[in-house]
C-alpha cells in the first residue's frame, strides 16, 4: 500500500475575503479527511514525532484513535498531556516540531499532526467535553502568577496533581499572550474562553485584577502558598531607538495589538478602545508578532501594509504559515533595509521614514548573516503607521519588587532546566526564563515546572 | 466587580467615588495610581487615586468628565459596580523630609496632590500649598489640603477667589520672598506643570511632575505612555508617573495626549454623551 505524499489540505478563507474580516483564516479538518490524514500515519516503531513535542504528547497513540474514528478517545490522549489542544493546534509551529520529525518527511510531506490536534480539540469541544475526573486533593497550595501559556499549563498540571491552585492574573481576562497578542483572525478569543474554562473546571481557581509585585506582593504569597509558579512572560516591548519614534503614529507591536486583540479595537465604537492608521503602514521587524502586525493592518483598512526587515527572507524568523499568508493577503515584503529615523509633520504625526539598504556580512552570534548598511543609500518611505515588532524582553514587575530572586542580564528570572529559582518554593518558565519565545515552548517549561512543583510539595514538610 | 460606597458631585463636572476594592486600598500610597474599566467594551483609563481606607477598604478617585469613559463613570451611582479596578499602579512619591516644600495642585490634579501634601506634612515638612483653578467653583479639597498646610494659596484665572493668575505667580513670589524651597511637587494640567518646571529650573529647586499620558495596560507592556525624560524614553506607568519636572518633554507628551481625540468624539456622539 502506497502512502500519499502530501498533507490533507485544510480548507481555509480566500485571501481576498480573508483581509476584510477578523474571522479565523483555515477552518480545518472535518472528520472524514481527518480520518484520511490520521491513516497517513506509518505508527512506526521509533516514532521521533513525540521528541519533537514541548508538551510531550502522546502523538503516534492519539493518531491511532483519530484513524479508528474514536475522537473522544484521541481527546483524551491529547489531555492527558496538554491542556490547551485547541491553542497549540493553531499556533504550534509543528514545522520545526513534531512534524520536523516525522518519519514520512523522507517519502514527502510529514504527517499534519497539527491539523489533526487542532481537529480533535475543535470538535469535543463543540461536542461538549466530559468533565475531568477530580484528582485526590492534597492540601498543598499553590499560586501562579500570569495566566499566559505557561501559567495556564503549570496550573492545570498541578490540579491534575490535586493540589489547589490559584491563577493571578493582571489583566481583566485570562491568556496573557493567547488575548493580547496573537489576533482573532489566528486564535480566536472564544477558543481561548473554552480552553480556559476547561482549566477551570480542573478546579483552577483565577483572580484578575492583580499585579503581583504591586496589588500583592510575592512575599505575601509565599506566606500563604506552599509554592509559586512565575510565569509573567516577556512584555516589555523593544524600541528601535532612532529619532522620531515618539510621533503620533509610531507603535509598539504590543500597544497595537492590545488594544486590537484585548480591547476589541476593531470593533470600535462599539467597543471603548480606539485604534488609528493610515494608508500606508509599515512593521519594523519580521517575527510572527510581525506578520500579525501587518496581516492585522490590512484588516483594519490600510491601503498598503510593509514589512521592513534589515535582513533576508531566508533570516526572516516568522513562521512559514505565518509568512505565506501574509504574502496571500498582499503585505510587501521591504527587506535588506533598516530604519533610520522617523519623519513628522508640525503637530508630531508620522508622515514617512528614511531607511538605508542593508547587505549580509558574516554569521553574527545567532548564527544568521549580520547586516550591514550600505552607505549612501538612505531614501524615504511615506509611511502614517509605524509599527515596531523587534522583540521584548522580560517583563520587569515581578523581579523589581522581589530583589532577592536572582535574574540574568536581560532580566530574566535564571532558572534550572526544570524551572527552580534561587529561592526555595519559587519557580518560573515560559518567555519571563528563556526571554520572547514561543507559546509551546513555555507549555512545555510550564509543564516541567508543575512536576518539580509537585516534588517540591511532596519533600516539603 | 467593585461597588461605588460613595458618590459626590464636586463640580459641575468633577465627581468623587469610593470604590471597594480592598486589596488596592491595603497597598495604596500617595502619588499612585489605579486603571479601571466600567464595564465589558470599556476602555481602561488610569486615575491617580486621591485617598484610601484601608480599614474601609476603599480607594476615593476624583476625575472630571472629559471623554466617554469619565462621562458614563460620572452617571453610575452609589451601589453600582465597576467592571475592573485594577492597582495600586507605578512608582509612590518619595515621601522625606525635605524641609520646606511647595505643593502646587492645578484643577483635577488637586485630587492626586492631597494624599501627598498629608503625607508630607506626617513626616515633618512645612509645607505650602498652592491650588489654582479657572473659577472658584472648579477648586477642590481646599479644607482637606488646608488641614495638612502650614500655608495656603489660591488663585484662579478670572479672580473670583485668591490671586488672580496662575499658581506660578504665587511661586514666583515665594521665590523672590526669599522662601527656602526644597522640592516642589506640581500635579495639574501638562502645560501649567511645564510652566512651574520653567520657574524653578533657573533656581535649581527639585521639581517633580506627576504625568498624564494615555495608557492601555498599566503595567509596562505596551509602552503607549512613553515619555521622553532627560532624552530618554520612559514609561509613566512604571518608571512614574512622577518624573524630574526640569527633564520631562512636555510638548511631546501634550501632543501624544491628543492621539485619538477624534475617536473619543465620535465615541462620545455614539454613546450620547456630549
Amino acid at each position: 500500500m502506497s502512502v500519499q505524499k502530501t498533507k490533507h489540505p485544510m480548507p481555509e478563507q480566500k485571501p481576498k475575503e480573508r483581509i476584510k474580516n477578523f474571522l479565523e483564516v483555515p477552518y480545518g479538518y472535518d472528520e472524514k479527511t481527518a480520518i484520511e490524514e490520521a491513516k497517513r500515519c506509518l505508527q512506526c516503531k521509533n516514532h521521533p514525532c513525540t521528541e519533537g513535542c514541548p508538551v510531550e504528547i502522546d502523538i503516534p497513540g492519539f493518531i491511532a484513535c483519530v484513524a479508528q474514528g474514536d475522537f473522544e478517545k484521541a481527546a483524551e490522549v491529547i489531555k492527558a498531556k496538554n491542556n490547551l489542544p485547541a491553542v497549540s493546534g493553531r499556533v504550534c509551529p509543528y514545522e520545526n516540531q513534531c512534524e520536523g520529525k516525522c518519519t514520512l518527511k523522507k517519502l514527502g510531506e510529514p504527517v499534519a499532526i497539527g491539523r489533526l490536534e487542532r481537529f480533535i480539540a475543535d470538535y469535543v469541544r463543540n461536542k461538549g467535553e466530559k468533565p475531568p475526573k477530580p484528582s485526590k486533593a492534597t492540601g498543598k497550595k499553590v499560586a501562579v502568577v500570569g495566566s499566559g501559556p505557561a501559567g495556564l499549563t503549570c496550573a492545570g498540571d498541578l490540579a491534575k496533581m490535586g493540589h489547589d491552585v490559584t491563577v493571578f492574573e493582571a489583566f481583566h481576562g485570562p491568556g496573557g499572550v493567547l488575548l493580547y497578542g496573537i489576533p482573532e483572525f489566528r486564535l480566536p478569543k472564544e477558543i481561548v474562553k473554552k480552553e480556559v474554562a476547561y482549566i477551570e473546571r480542573l478546579g483552577v481557581k483565577i483572580q484578575y485584577d492583580v499585579v503581583v509585585g504591586k496589588t500583592i506582593t510575592m512575599q505575601e504569597l509565599l506566606k500563604d502558598f506552599d509554592a509559586v509558579f512565575i510565569g509573567t512572560g516577556a512584555g516589555l516591548p523593544r524600541w528601535l531607538g532612532i529619532p522620531g519614534e515618539n510621533l503620533d503614529g509610531v507603535y509598539s507591536a504590543n500597544e497595537y495589538l492590545t488594544r486590537v486583540n484585548m480591547m476589541k479595537a476593531y470593533k470600535f465604537p462599539e467597543y471603548d478602545t480606539p485604534v488609528k492608521i493610515g494608508d500606508v503602514v509599515a512593521t519594523f521587524g519580521a517575527g510572527n508578532v510581525a506578520m500579525d502586525c501587518a496581516r492585522t493592518s490590512l484588516r483594519l483598512g490600510a491601503k498598503r501594509s510593509l514589512i521592513i526587515y534589515r535582513r533576508s527572507e531566508q533570516e526572516m524568523p516568522a513562521r512559514l504559515e505565518e509568512i505565506h499568508h501574509a504574502k496571500e493577503e498582499g503585505v510587501e515584503f521591504i527587506l535588506l533595509t533598516n530604519p533610520v529615523k522617523f519623519f513628522g509633520d508640525e503637530q508630531g504625526h508620522l508622515t514617512g521614514v528614511e531607511c538605508i539598504k542593508m547587505e549580509l556580512g558574516e554569521p553574527d552570534d545567532s548564527g544568521r548573516r549580520r547586516p550591514i548598511p550600505i552607505e549612501g543609500s538612505n531614501y524615504r518611505i511615506d509611511i502614517k503607521t509605524a509599527l515596531v515588532a523587534i522583540g521584548q524582553s522580560p517583563n520587569p514587575l515581578v523581579p523589581q519588587s522581589f530583589p532577592e530572586l536572582e535574574t540574568q542580564r536581560w532580566g530574566n528570572i535564571k532558572t534550572d532546566e526544570d524551572g527552580r529559582t534561587n529561592i526555595p518554593g519559587v519557580f518560573a518558565g515560559g518567555d519571563i526564563a528563556t526571554g520572547a519565545a514561543t507559546v509551546i515552548l513555555a507549555m512545555g517549561a510550564g509543564k516541567k515546572s508543575a512536576r518539580a512543583i509537585d516534588t517540591y510539595l511532596k519533600n516539603k514538610k | 466587580m467593585y461597588e461605588i460606597i460613595e458618590k459626590q458631585t464636586l463640580s459641575e463636572n468633577v465627581k468623587l467615588m469610593k470604590i471597594h476594592a480592598p486589596l488596592v486600598a491595603a497597598k495604596a500610597k500617595a502619588g499612585q495610581f489605579i486603571i479601571l474599566r466600567i464595564n465589558e467594551e470599556g476602555e481602561r483609563i488610569p486615575l491617580t487615586i486621591a485617598d484610601y481606607d484601608r480599614k474601609q477598604g476603599t480607594v476615593t478617585i476624583i476625575f472630571m468628565e472629559v471623554g466617554k469613559t469619565t462621562k458614563l463613570l460620572g452617571k453610575l451611582k452609589k451601589g453600582d459596580s465597576l467592571q475592573n479596578f485594577l492597582g495600586p499602579l507605578g512608582v509612590p512619591s518619595d515621601i522625606e523630609n525635605y524641609g520646606t516644600v511647595v505643593c502646587i495642585g492645578g484643577g483635577v490634579g488637586i485630587a492626586p496632590l492631597y494624599p501627598i501634601v498629608r503625607a508630607l506634612k506626617k513626616e515633618g515638612n512645612h509645607v505650602i500649598s498652592i491650588l489654582g483653578a479657572r473659577n472658584k467653583d472648579l477648586l477642590l479639597l481646599e479644607e482637606q489640603i488646608e488641614e495638612y498646610s502650614d500655608k495656603l494659596f489660591i488663585t484662579t484665572d478670572d479672580g473670583s477667589k485668591g490671586h488672580k493668575g496662575f499658581v506660578s505667580d504665587i511661586l514666583q513670589q515665594l521665590i523672590d520672598e526669599g522662601t527656602d524651597i526644597k522640592m516642589v511637587m506640581a500635579i495639574g494640567p501638562v502645560i501649567m506643570m511645564k510652566v512651574v518646571a520653567n520657574v524653578t529650573r533657573k533656581y535649581k529647586i527639585k521639581t517633580l511632575v506627576s504625568l498624564n499620558p494615555i495608557m492601555v495596560d498599566g503595567t509596562g507592556m505596551c509602552g503607549g505612555c512613553r515619555v521622553t525624560v532627560g532624552g530618554e524614553v520612559k514609561f509613566a506607568c512604571v518608571d512614574g508617573p512622577e518624573f524630574d519636572g526640569h527633564q520631562v518633554d512636555f510638548d511631546n507628551l501634550m501632543l501624544r495626549n491628543k492621539r485619538f481625540l477624534d475617536h473619543e468624539d465620535k465615541a462620545c456622539k455614539m454613546a450620547g454623551v456630549q
